[in-house]
């Protein structure tokens, strides 16, 4: 079924209040924080104006902000947060309890550098260093999938058969506080397509008690861990299913990773967020050319999809994979960590070169992902990769 | 308002026995006198400490009332997400029970590392009682210091030594911060004074806004004392001034125990406990002089409050 589509210029962050408007939550705790305040800011006139039924909870910190989401999930609401670098870096130690508890809370991330020095500008570091938390982490590239995203994170979040926190990242100042034209959805569309939250379990059931989040020790608590791993492997098919049902019902079809120009491309990048746009461009100017290039943009990052990566990946020549976030120490970003050890048990599998990029918000342009495709087709001819280069740093 | 304790003797126990804190622990006692004070279905969020530790065992739980916890800093933000979510739900028409929510925490999960989270909680005016069990020091850890510890208290990290016997500072006074932060119902109480705690958890729930009760908390592993005494210590306590019962209603002073005599001396208090047996020491006696000037000054205090808020 496709709806008459209304149209709106709008930025990122303005997009994603106004997602959480139409699914219309039971309860926002959240603070603010650059590059991602505008969405509490919106929010908070939605509220003040009585255009949703949200009860909101400004709370005094991001530590609070998702203790608050835990509780009030755990109550058996709906609800929805908001977040950012240093922000989400406080929210550490609960992220991995929301996740753990199974509780399906929904959070946007406008992607930041994190401290020190301080930075407010978009990179992929705290995301990354939030990886491990047990949180599905869904990448978008523009304004439009921030605010489609959201409407698939909440229907994700609270499938029975996955009951997780879903964190919707965006690149920050860059897509947060970009406009951009978008097609919106129709309130009903929306409130159709979540559907109603129906915990199982409720702490406001007084007449059922339950302790949520009691001690588990040696004997119980990696049956836990367990469990939950497998919740979050098995959460990869129904992400797959509710793109395409947003698709079936917006014509925008959604998968874990979007495969551009990969026919007979040799030469390919990796990246994710806002700058599989920009790698847009160059890819259909050096395909004008003749050259056979691609490009593979990972939308989910967690669960991890890798064998829709390696099997894209197992006819290209070399592939550089592109880090928004480093890790010291290390030989390369999480993004070339991940994607190397899953083509690691094949055979045919790509040389693969390590990036990172764009710290702190540098820019990324068409220029230098030019160069990388450069990059690129030398070490085809080399057999071998180089060491881990930074994109447009002075060194 | 009235306790009957012919009609509590009856009650059904909301944290039931099998838990496994030990013996003397004045931690579960009041849990007991304050679940048993409500009259409502309750839910309890829980800050990690020996009270979660101990009742919850996986896969066995005391609780039998819907109980959360999530970490140690936080339980006043959890509970007041618990709250949110019963407001929405109440005014879409999925829930239409009335529900009371109590958070619990030590001393360490309010005075110290909880402070921040129930600062903007009772500020935010979520309606919850927000209680801190206060043995004075971090027990679960091993009996450290805490900003409730008084000052002389022997603890893992204020050790009685040669340099510097016990705790240097005096203790926080958390209960006159939540006044300032505009907690609606305000009271310290004692569990060997149980009546008068289990009233003041029946205003405390029955306050249309943020309560916050301070009741102290026996620990027999950590003051060294035996695990008969909770009880005769709490009251000793009382008795001597080292913990004053106190209400402050809308900003309204009320002593609730004030001895005619006057208090017992503080060295009955300090002798039946090994926390402070160093005080004794004639080199250590500007100590305990320091910590009775301590007790005199928040005692005078207190006194010029209550008379001022009530003229």
């Amino acid at each position: 079924m496709k709806t008459q589509v209304r149209k709106i210029a709008i930025e990122g962050n303005e997009a994603a209040a106004l997602a959480f408007k139409q699914v219309n939550p039971d309860v926002v705790a959240a603070y603010p924080i650059t590059p991602s305040t505008e969405v509490v800011q919106k929010f908070s006139e939605y509220v003040a104006n009585g255009e949703v039924d949200t009860e909101f909870v400004p709370v005094e910190s991001e530590h609070s902000a998702m203790s608050a989401c835990i509780g009030a999930s755990a109550a058996g609401a709906r609800v929805m947060t908001s977040t950012a670098s240093q922000g989400l870096a406080l929210m550490w130690e609960m992220l991995y309890i929301a996740a753990s508890l199974r509780l399906p809370i929904i959070m946007t991330v406008a992607n930041r550098a994190l401290s020190a020095p301080i930075n407010i500008h978009g990179d992929h570091s705290d995301a990354m260093g939030a990886r491990d938390s047990g949180w599905i982490q869904i990448f978008s590239e523009n304004v439009q999938e921030v605010y489609d995203n959201i409407f698939q994170a909440v229907k994700i979040a609270e499938n029975e058969n996955v009951r997780l926190p879903v964190m919707v990242g965006y690149d920050g100042f860059i897509t947060s506080h970009s406009v951009e034209t978008i097609e919106l959805l129709d309130d009903d569309v929306v409130r159709n397509f979540v559907g109603k939250y129906r915990p199982k379990y409720t702490l406001l059931d007084v007449d059922n008690p339950i302790s949520v989040g009691p001690l588990a020790l040696t004997d119980s608590y990696f049956e836990f861990k367990v469990a939950q791993a497998y919740a979050i492997e098995n959460s990869l098919p129904i992400i797959k299913q509710v793109g395409k049902e947003y698709g079936d019902l917006t014509g925008r079809y959604y998968d874990v990773i979007e495969k551009y120009k990969m026919d007979g491309a040799e030469y390919v990048i990796v990246a994710m967020s806002s700058t599989v746009g920009t790698a847009r461009e160059v890819v259909d100017a050096l395909r004008e050319k003749g050259l056979p290039v691609g490009l593979l943009k990972i939308r989910v990052f967690r669960p991890f999809p890798t064998e829709d990566i390696v099997n894209a990946l197992k006819d290209v020549k070399v592939v550089g994979i592109l880090d928004r976030s480093m890790v010291p120490g290390s030989f390369g970003g999480p993004l070339y960590h991940e994607i190397t050890s899953a083509m690691y048990h094949f055979d045919k599998r790509p040389i693969a070169q390590a990036y990172v990029y764009g710290l702190g918000g540098r820019d990324i342009t068409t220029n230098h992902i030019e160069k990388v495709f450069e990059e690129l087709m030398e070490i085809g001819k080399k057999g071998k990769p180089n060491p881990l280069t930074y994109i447009g740093v002075r060194e | 308002m009235a306790i009957n304790l012919r009609e509590l003797a009856l009650k059904e126990e909301r944290l039931v026995s099998g838990h496994r804190l030990c013996a003397g622990c004045g931690a579960s006692i009041i849990v007991r006198m304050v679940l048993n004070a409500i009259d409502e279905p309750v839910v309890v969020a829980n800050a990690t400490g020996c009270l979660e530790v101990a009742t919850t065992i996986f896969p066995f739980t005391s609780w039998n009332v819907p109980w959360i916890h999530s970490a140690f800093e936080n339980s006043a933000a959890t509970i007041s997400g618990v709250e949110a979510a019963y407001r929405a739900l109440k005014k879409k028409g999925e829930i239409n029970r009335e529900i009371r929510f109590l958070s619990f925490s030590g001393d360490g999960g309010t005075y110290d590392i909880g402070l921040q989270a129930l600062s903007g909680a009772i500020e935010r005016g979520h309606r919850a009682v927000y209680i801190c069990y206060n043995n004075e020091a971090y027990m679960n850890t091993g009996i450290q210091r805490s900003g409730a510890t008084p000052r002389g208290a022997f603890t893992t990290t204020s050790p009685a030594g040669k340099v510097i016997p016990g705790k240097p500072q005096k203790r926080k006074n958390l209960t006159e911060m939540m006044v300032a932060n505009g907690a609606k119902y305000v009271a310290q109480a004692s569990p060997s004074h149980w009546r008068d705690l289990m009233e003041k958890v029946k205003k405390a729930v029955n306050t249309d806004g943020p309560a916050f009760l301070n009741i102290y908390s026996t620990c027999p592993r950590g003051w060294r004392t035996p695990d008969n005494s909770a009880i005769s210590i709490s009251r000793l306590a009382v008795e001597t001034g080292a913990w004053f019962l106190y209400e402050v209603e809308d900003g309204k002073y009320k002593i609730n125990y004030k001895p005619a005599k006057g208090f017992k001396p503080i060295e009955e208090y300090i002798k039946a406990q090994g926390r402070f047996a160093h005080l004794l020491k004639p080199e250590n006696a500007h100590i305990l002089e320091a910590l009775k000037k301590d007790i005199e000054e928040e005692w005078n205090r207190l006194l010029r409050l209550e008379e001022v808020t009530n003229r």
